[in-house]
Parts: C-alpha cells; structure tokens; sequence
C-alpha cells in the first residue's frame, strides 16, 4: 500500500493496485461519523461504440444502456440491493454521467459489511428479460420528467448545438425509444466489457483504518475469478471541430425564458497534467471575466438580461469538451450576444490583470479547502480526475503556479467564433 | 454522539458555539425569525437579496465580492424560507480556517465583520436603501417567483400547501407574492428591515475550530442588538370534515399526484418521533413501502416519496406519474397508509427505517450547516435539541407507536398536475 501525505492540509491518502487491476483508494477522516465509499467504472454514456470484450468486432449498443445498466445493478435474484443497505443502516445510490458510473453508499456503522455489499452486488450481474422489461416503465418516467425540466433541456440543447455525431449530445438516459430495444444481452455485453477490474476504483473516505480496510478489499477480492485484464477498445466517431449548429431554440410551458451559450472545445486526446493545467486555466478566465467581482456580471445584472442563476463552467475529458455560459433572461437574444461579444474581445485584447489573476487564485484555494469538508466531493472528483490521468491533490500545487500566458493561451486556443452556439428555451405563445 | 454546544445571550443575541476539529473551514450563520404574515413576507424576502448586494464599506456586488476573494473564498450566502409559520431569514459566511494556510490573516475576526457590516451596516442613499440596488432585486426576486411555475416538482409541493393551508400563514411562500412586489420601494423596504433588526429573535451560529471566549468578545464589540421578546407561533388545529381534489392541467408530459395529510403532531411532541419513523416506513427512504410498490414494483413512477413538515403537522406525499395512471397510484399510494394503518408492518421495516434515520443524523452532524439547521431546528420549536435524546427517542419507537402516528393522519388535500389534452399548435 501507498501512501502520500499531504501535511499543510492533514490529510494522507492510501492507494493499492489489486492484482485483477482494480485501483484502491483510502482517505481517513477520523473525526467524521460517516464513511462515504464509492465504487466507479469509467464507463459512461459516451461509450456506446466498442469491441466486446473476447471478441473482434465493433458494436454500436442502444442510447442509454449504461444508464439502464446501473438502475439494473440493483435488482438480484433475491430481491433489491437497497434493502441490505437499509438494514445495515447505510443510503445507498448511483449515477451515470457522460464518462462514469459509480455506485456508493454512505453509511455510520456496519461499514464492513456495507462495503461487502457494495463490492460484491456491483461484481454479480443479474439480468432478465422480464426485469429488463419492468425498469422501462421506470426509466420511461425518468426521462419524461427531465422532458418537462427546462433547465436540463437547455443544457442538452446547447450540448446538441455543439456536437454532430459525438454521443455526448444524446441524454444520459436515452430516449423513450432508444431503451425500448434494450435487452439483457446487452446489459451482460456492456457489463462484461466495462466492469472488469482493472477499468474500476473504489474510493473510501470516512472514520476507517486504512490497513484494515485494504485487508477487507484483498480479502474480498481474491474469493473471486476475474479474467485477465484487456485494453478496452472504445471508438468515437469524428467530429468536426466547428460546432453542429450555431443558434437553436425550443419554445416550453416556462414563464422565463433562459439562455445558455456553448463553446465547443477543439481539444481531443489530452489526459494528464496538461488536461489539469488546460481545465483550470480555462476555468480561471471564466471567473475573471463572468465572476460576480467583474465589471460584465455587474453590467449584465444591472441591466436585468441575467439574474441569480448565471453560471459558468468549463468541463474537458479526453475526447470532448465545452464551457457553458447561461442563465434565466428577459432577453436571451441580446445577453447571447453580449456574452460572445465579450469572449471575442477578450481573446483580441486580453484583459485580466495580474491582480485579478491572484484574487482568483486565493477563492479558488479558499473553495478547494471548503470541499474537503465533504467526503461527497473527495471521492467523485479524486476518481474523475483520476480516470483522467491526474490527481486531484495537485490541484492546488497547479493552480499557483498558472501565469497569466498559461490563461491567456488556454483561453484563447478554446475561443472561436465557429465553435460558439446559443440555446434559448422561450415561453410558448398561447394561440 | 454529543455535541458541545457553548450558549451565550449577549446584547439582545443568542450565541451558539459547537467547537470541532471536524472542518477545514468556520462557519457563521444568522437567523432572523418572525412570524409568517402576508403584510411583510414580500420585503422580509427581498432584504437579504439587498443585503447582500453591497454593504455602506463594499458599495457594490463587485467590491463585496473581490473583498471575500481576497479572504481565502470566504463565502457569504443568504437563503430564506418557512419553518411552520415562521419565516427565517439566513446569512452565512464560511472561511477558511487559517491553520491550514501559509497566510495568517485573522480569518474567524474577518468573517464577523462582514456578517456585521452586511447585515447592519447596509448601503444607504438619503437615509434608505438604494433604489438602483432595491430596482434590481426586485427584478431577480421577480423572476425567481415565476420561475417557481417552470419546476413542476417544486410548482406541484407549492401548489399543494397552497389549496391546502388556504386560511393559514403557512400558505405563503417564503419568496413572497408576486402581486406584492412591485409596491416594495427603498422607503418600506427600510422599514422592514428596521423592524427586522428592533424584533426579530436572532440566533447566530459558530461551528468550527474556534475559542470560544475569542468570539463571544468579538461579538460583544460587533453586535449589538436591543432587548426582545421570543417569538411564538399560535398552533392552529384545522379541522377537516372532508378531503377535497384540485386537478390542474398544464402542456406537460408527466403529470404530478401530491397527497397532502394532517398529521396533528409537530416537533417537540411526545409522538414526535413516532411520526418521523412512520413516515420513514411509508415514503422517506428507497426501502419504504411507496418507493417499493408504486416504482419497484409497479413502475408506475421514477418518484413516489413521503416528507414530513415538522413544524406544521403535515405529511405530504410526492411522486411523478405518467397522465394516464394517476388514478392507480393514488389507489396505491393510499393502499400503503391503509397497511401502516392497520399494522402491516414488518420488524424489518421498522428497523432498516430507524437504522437508515440515525445513519442520517450522524451525517448531517457531518456538515456545519447541518449541525447549525438540526440545533436549529429545536430552537425553532422552542425544544432544545439534545442529541443523545434524539437517537434514544428513534431507538424506542415501537410498532404500536408507529400504528398510532399513522392513525391520526387525516388526509386534506389531493393536488393533480396533469396534461393537457393534444396539445394544439400554436
């Protein structure tokens, strides 16, 4: 077992490779009540071109299944996984996002044996028609609810504004249609292929001993039969670099119209420390200029084209990546415009000052700090960046030594005229 | 598990210290708390917003807000919102803790000045508020009380309490009345807040690494508040002689059936726990019986949950359904409270529920604004938590207990959101 440790911040984490390949990582918090663990596999709803494991050709899967296939987790022959959380005392849950899937528990007592129950439910697929068949109506009003959620249609709509083939522009979940054709096939193919091991890390966080803890997971692990680990073969469809469409709008039965403002990114391929460096570059430029210290979020509230709800926000993975800058408006038109207007100049005649640089760098510090409160955020964002080749400890040592160059160039590589799009969701005319 | 909470009343303040090395940040937090009324609800919500916008030292949002940057990220919050039939106005600032920085700016002193000067030392023009600030607001608050109707979940719960507690306080949302909005000017604004800061009960809350004798001079040198009385809310009991149904339509895809019930049991009340571990049997967690047989087994919903109001006696059941099956999930929606009713519990049932509920409190305990809304909480009803105490009361609930809280709820309410007809285009 590894250990690195972190003096400045008291914390130390543990880590071990497992021999099947399966990545272990421990942060003990001994003051903490809860322990928080969470079980990933970097598979996504990106993933839905692949060679299946032990066999030669590519296989497209049905939008949505890994969604589909983590609802399905949860359901054994002996009943709903739920039920052995709840009675060890311990809540349960999952998500799937465009990149990952992770299954986690949180719980004050019993953590052994919740971690078993993780660890093993996780590592068991069982699928059946009929069960396969009942999580559609399940899934069918998940997907009409978030049908009739203008906020998540405006982030999909600017998504599919700036993709054309990529599979990050479809829901999550798929469509009504799309998991109609699901089947247990699938789910055992999708399964065999991304739930192996060595594509998984556990992350504990919480009042536990580390030693004891990894004993657990050796244990545990070596009980059971993996095969051997193989290289997953994903592939993804070209994509251009110039956005799909520049201007779409929905109308909806909404009182407020809401604008949202997509650049896409022309990086593809980047993991590592230069992803890190690329991320929080990015994302220190947005604070400058959209912060709530900047002259334009003051002017743009001032005038009423946003309100409280503004936001921001540049997200990079290895094949895909945009910022999103939105909010409710009066005028979607008119802010759209004035938040391109803005982006442009600022890459003509770069604008932030060494000052402001340094203001940044401090609330990011400050907020860094504030998230290690949660055990929530150590364990999700250590496996996201980890997934990505980068550790999430490092953020901290990156973000001081970014120039105001590293800002300006990684600001002004992403801002592009052909890669900016808008979405507006408008309120329906009644007629 | 207990918590060391320090009291200290000082110049017209309750001061509560919970002292932990848990965190890596202080957190500070103020509630203001009045009763519910449609005279002020409007403003009450607004005067945080304006608060927070700039200060008599930081005058504008940009200068406030690069001052916190300039503290580590301090971050300075306002919420509002109801507990029962009061209406709770929060401001909180949260800073790093300073031992883990190379920098030793006095962070925990820091962070009370701006708690002061943002909430007694407001930006002011001719002896009010400003209007530029006060105009612009007012335009958010506008836009946040109608976007209300565009979060069907949320619009669905308001409407409910809505129809349901007509004739009483807690009818009112805590964002205030639309209607109401446009005639709040700096002038009434000011004499809002004036009433705010002469009768509100105040409670400040510090959790964090901190001395406590270091804050409680702080404090004396910071605020000082008048003399006040507590603050009561008269506890009306409703009585119902027949349930009634409100159908709404909307151009929606799914419909939404809420099920409002008086549970005639507010926190502090002997059978207090009783109805939280009730609830907890009936819709609070994925094992309850409303996730089990309307989503698990049924799959008739994605959500079918049960929340309890605590300070108001209310259960309120949720849950998303396709338009064309409201009618079955409300038959088995109200098959499961039947069940409870007549003590179709198991012991399984009953122990998952008080596991799953003490698991909860221990990781609320977690967070500092968890422990500040679960002291809270009490202090509200004017019953002290003791912590200890809530974990014994949990464990000692019993079936028959349990059958007994079920047995007293009297159901109020039905509220259906459902789709229009084909929508025609437009």
């Amino acid at each position: 077992m590894h250990k690195k440790e972190f003096t400045q911040l008291n914390e130390a984490l543990y880590m071990e490779t497992m021999e099947n390949g399966l990545q272990v990582c421990i942060l003990p918090k001994k003051d903490f009540n809860k322990t928080f663990a969470t079980f990933t596999t970097k598979y996504g709803s990106i993933d839905n071109q692949f060679v299946p494991l032990g066999e030669e050709n590519l296989v497209q899967v049905p939008d949505g299944v890994a969604h589909f296939l983590e609802h399905k987790m949860f359901e054994k022959e002996e009943g709903d996984v739920f039920q052995k959380f709840s009675m060890n005392g311990a809540s349960a849950n999952a998500f799937t996002s465009f990149t990952r899937t992770a299954y986690l528990f949180s719980s004050t007592s019993h953590f052994e044996k919740n971690l078993d129950v993780l660890i093993d439910f996780v590592q068991s697929p069982y699928f059946t028609e009929e069960t396969v068949e009942k999580e559609k109506g399940i899934i069918g009003q998940e997907i009409t609810m978030y049908d009739d959620n203008a906020d998540w249609r405006l982030y999909f709509g600017a998504i599919e504004n700036m993709f054309k083939h990529h599979p990050v522009k479809v829901d999550i979940a798929g469509t009504v249609k799309s998991i109609s054709s699901i089947t247990k096939d699938h789910l055992y193919q999708c399964y065999h292929t991304f739930y192996h091991p060595s594509n998984m890390m556990l992350f504990i966080v919480g009042s536990v001993d580390p030693e004891d803890v990894m004993k657990y997971v050796r244990g545990n692990q070596q009980q059971k039969h993996f095969d051997p680990k193989e290289e997953i073969d994903r592939k993804f469809v070209d994509e251009p670099e110039e956005v799909n469409r520049a201007h779409h709008e929905l109308h909806m039965d909404v009182q407020v119209a809401k604008c949202m403002v997509g650049i896409k990114s022309n990086e593809k391929d980047i993991s590592g420390e230069r992803l890190m460096k690329k991320e929080l570059s990015v994302n220190t430029a947005l604070d400058v200029l959209f912060g709530k210290t900047s002259k334009h979020y003051t002017a743009l509230y001032e005038e009423g084209l946003i309100d409280d709800h503004f936001s921001y926000d540049f997200t990079q993975e290895n094949n895909f990546g945009f910022a999103l800058i939105g909010s409710n408006s009066s005028n979607p038109e008119k802010l759209s415009a004035r938040i391109k207007q803005i982006l442009l100049e600022e890459v003509k005649a770069p604008s932030i000052s060494e000052e402001q640089l340094q203001s940044v760098k401090k609330k990011n510090i400050g907020g860094f700090l504030r998230s290690l409160n949660s055990p929530e955020f150590i364990a999700n964002q250590f496996t996201r960046y980890a997934f990505n080749d980068m550790d999430l400890f490092e953020a901290v040592p990156v973000l001081e030594t970014l120039t105001l160059e590293d800002v300006n160039e990684a600001f002004s590589e992403l801002v592009s005229e052909d890669r900016m799009t808008s979405f507006y969701i408008l309120p329906k005319v009644n007629g | 598990m207990h918590l060391d909470e320090y009291k200290i009343k000082q110049n017209g303040l309750n001061i509560r210290i919970v002292k932990t090395e848990k965190f890596k940040t202080n957190q500070f937090v103020f509630k203001f708390k009045s009763l519910l009324t449609k005279d002020d609800v409007t403003a009450r919500a607004l005067l945080p917003y304006v608060l927070q916008s700039s200060t008599d030292k930081w005058p504008t949002t940009a200068i406030f807000r690069s001052h916190l940057d300039d503290l580590y990220g301090a971050s300075a919050a306002v919420d509002v919102n109801k507990k029962g039939e009061y209406h709770i106005l929060t401001f909180a600032v949260d800073v790093p803790n300073e031992k883990y920085l190379q920098d030793k700016t006095p962070l925990t002193e820091k962070a009370l000045e701006v708690l002061s000067e943002m909430i007694f030392n407001p930006l002011l023009e001719d002896g009010v508020f400003s209007e530029k600030v006060t105009e612009a607001e007012k335009r958010t608050l506008m836009q946040k009380l109608k976007a209300v109707k565009d979060d069907k979940m949320r619009y669905a719960s308001q409407r409910l309490v809505e129809e349901m507690c007509s004739d009483e306080a807690y009818a009112l949302h805590p964002n205030g009345i639309e209607t109401e909005l446009e005639r709040v000017t700096p002038e009434s604004l000011f004499n809002t807040y004036n009433q705010m800061i002469q009768n509100d009960e105040v409670d400040l809350y510090i959790v964090g690494d901190v001395e406590t004798d270091q804050i409680e001079a702080l404090c004396n040198e910071k605020f000082s508040l008048g003399e006040r009385e507590n603050i009561y809310a008269k506890q009306q009991h409703i009585k119902i002689d027949e349930s009634k149904k409100v159908v709404e339509k909307q151009q929606i895809k799914q419909g939404k059936l809420n099920i409002g019930y008086r549970s005639q049991t507010v926190y502090g009340d002997d059978d207090y726990l009783s109805m939280a571990v009730m609830n907890g049997i009936l819709g609070g967690f994925p094992h309850s019986k409303l996730f089990i047989n309307v989503r698990e087994k049924e799959s008739l919903a994605y959500y079918a949950a049960s929340r309890l109001e605590s300070h108001k006696g209310l259960i309120v059941i949720m849950s998303g359904v396709d338009p064309g099956k409201i009618e079955k999930a409300e038959e088995i929606i109200e098959r499961q409270l039947e069940l409870i009713k007549s003590g179709e519990i198991s012991d399984q049932e009953l122990s998952q529920t008080k596991a799953v509920m003490t698991n909860q409190m221990l990781e609320t305990l977690d967070s500092p604004r968890g422990i500040v809304e679960v002291l809270y909480q009490g202090e509200t009803a004017g019953i002290p938590v003791k912590i200890q105490d809530w974990f014994k009361g949990i464990e000692d609930v019993t079936k028959e207990n349990v059958i007994k809280a079920a047995n007293k709820l009297i159901k109020d309410t039905t509220y259906v959101l459902t789709a229009k007809e084909v929508a025609e285009s437009a």
